[in-house]
């Protein structure tokens, strides 16, 4: 039996014998028959079924503590950290706040986010392109979020790998900047398809680039018709309240049963 | 380049299985890997070359399985075929599809002994 969920590990396995078996005789009074053929084990596994099984145990123990997991998605560079220093900041009086921070290298971010006196986490995947639900697990454990917080996991800055990768998260936020091309909700689909909210930042540059809002928009939408969207500045504050409100929002939401 | 850590899955399952059955060799496996399933299949051979040295599969002989994609439109019910996840439904028109099939990424059958 599993340990982690106590599944029957087994059960998905079937083994199915080729070849005829036949009987050995020798020198005492019966017979063992055993197989000379090739085994055939009808394995039927997701190769992420590890991966997910852990994303779950994460889920299960977020929604006990009724913790706001957040797996905050995006190219590098699209001010995930700085939105966080912002978010940070401004709802210091109002929710205890958690970063686990993912990068290939360097404690650069979460030294940023400890400047902001919050309790963070730095993750150094090394040569690792995305943060998996194992290495949430041992962050968390080492953190024990406290009950009704938020916390903000900020994945590797990478549009196309961590897609893949269940965390245990109760919502992924993909972030894209102004500054990026409008179309890339569709030149990187699987982000936008497996995220629910959209966070469009560095609206104060819009002015100066050609990024179409109605564009990024529609793209998105052929991709995953459901994403919500939200226009935020970190610089100049413009949209922030309306974030800080889908986050109030999200902590109060009574769970699904 | 998470083409290199689904290898790495692979190879743990594969190394599960065939100890639960006290196997010393895969002979075969046999993958099932979706179109949709964002695996790059030339970064998924140079993973899988390099994994895969001093492993029980390092002489298998690796089958895989292509699912097309498959959409189903939850407007119209149409079902159609998918080649990109922001195809939309070819009879009304509507984006509001759900994929059916072409997501799948998981280890099918292990040929050992």
């Amino acid at each position: 039996m599993c340990a982690t969920c106590g599944c029957d590990a087994n059960a998905s396995s079937s083994i199915r014998q080729i070849g005829e078996t036949h009987p050995h005789p020798h020198d005492h009074d019966h017979t063992h028959d055993h197989s000379h053929s090739k085994t055939i084990i009808e394995v039927e596994k997701d190769v992420l079924y590890e991966n997910n099984l852990l994303a779950q145990r994460n889920r299960g123990y977020f929604e006990a503590r009724n913790v706001l997991a957040l797996n905050l998605v995006s190219s590098p560079g699209s001010g995930k950290t700085s939105l966080l220093e912002r978010t940070l900041t401004d709802l210091k009086d109002h929710f205890t706040c958690y970063v686990i921070e993912g990068d290939q290298q360097t404690s650069r971010d979460a030294d940023r986010i400890h400047a902001t006196g919050t309790r963070v986490a730095q993750i150094n995947t090394g040569k690792g392109c995305h943060l998996d639900a194992h290495m949430i697990l041992h962050a968390v454990q080492g953190m024990k979020p406290a009950e009704n917080s938020i916390l903000f996991i900020e994945n590797v800055g990478n549009l196309v790998c961590p897609a893949m990768f269940d965390l245990g998260e109760k919502e992924r936020v993909v972030i894209i900047s102004v500054t990026e091309g409008d179309d890339k909700p569709i030149k990187y689909p699987d982000m936008f398809h497996t995220s629910t909210l959209c966070i469009i930042n560095k609206i104060d540059l819009l002015p100066y680039v050609p990024f179409s809002m109605d564009k990024v928009k529609e793209y998105a939408r052929q991709v995953n018709p459901g994403l919500s969207f939200l226009e935020v500045s970190c610089t100049s504050g413009e949209g922030l309240s309306a974030w800080y409100q889908w986050l109030k929002e999200k902590v109060q939401e009574p769970e699904h049963v | 380049m998470h083409e290199l850590s689904i290898v790495m899955s692979i190879i743990r399952i594969a190394e599960t299985e065939s100890a639960k059955n006290n196997a010393i060799k895969v002979e075969e496996i046999e993958l099932e890997i979706g179109d949709l399933s964002g695996i790059e299949i030339t970064a998924f051979d140079f993973a899988w070359q390099q994994a895969v040295r001093s492993t029980l599969l390092e002489h298998s002989k690796r089958k895989i399985n292509h699912i097309p994609g498959e959409g189903q439109c939850m407007d119209c019910a149409a079902v159609f075929p998918m080649q990109q996840l922001y195809e939309p439904c070819p009879v009304c028109g509507e984006h509001f599809v759900s994929v059916q099939k072409g997501k799948e990424l998981r280890v099918k059958s292990l040929v050992v002994n």
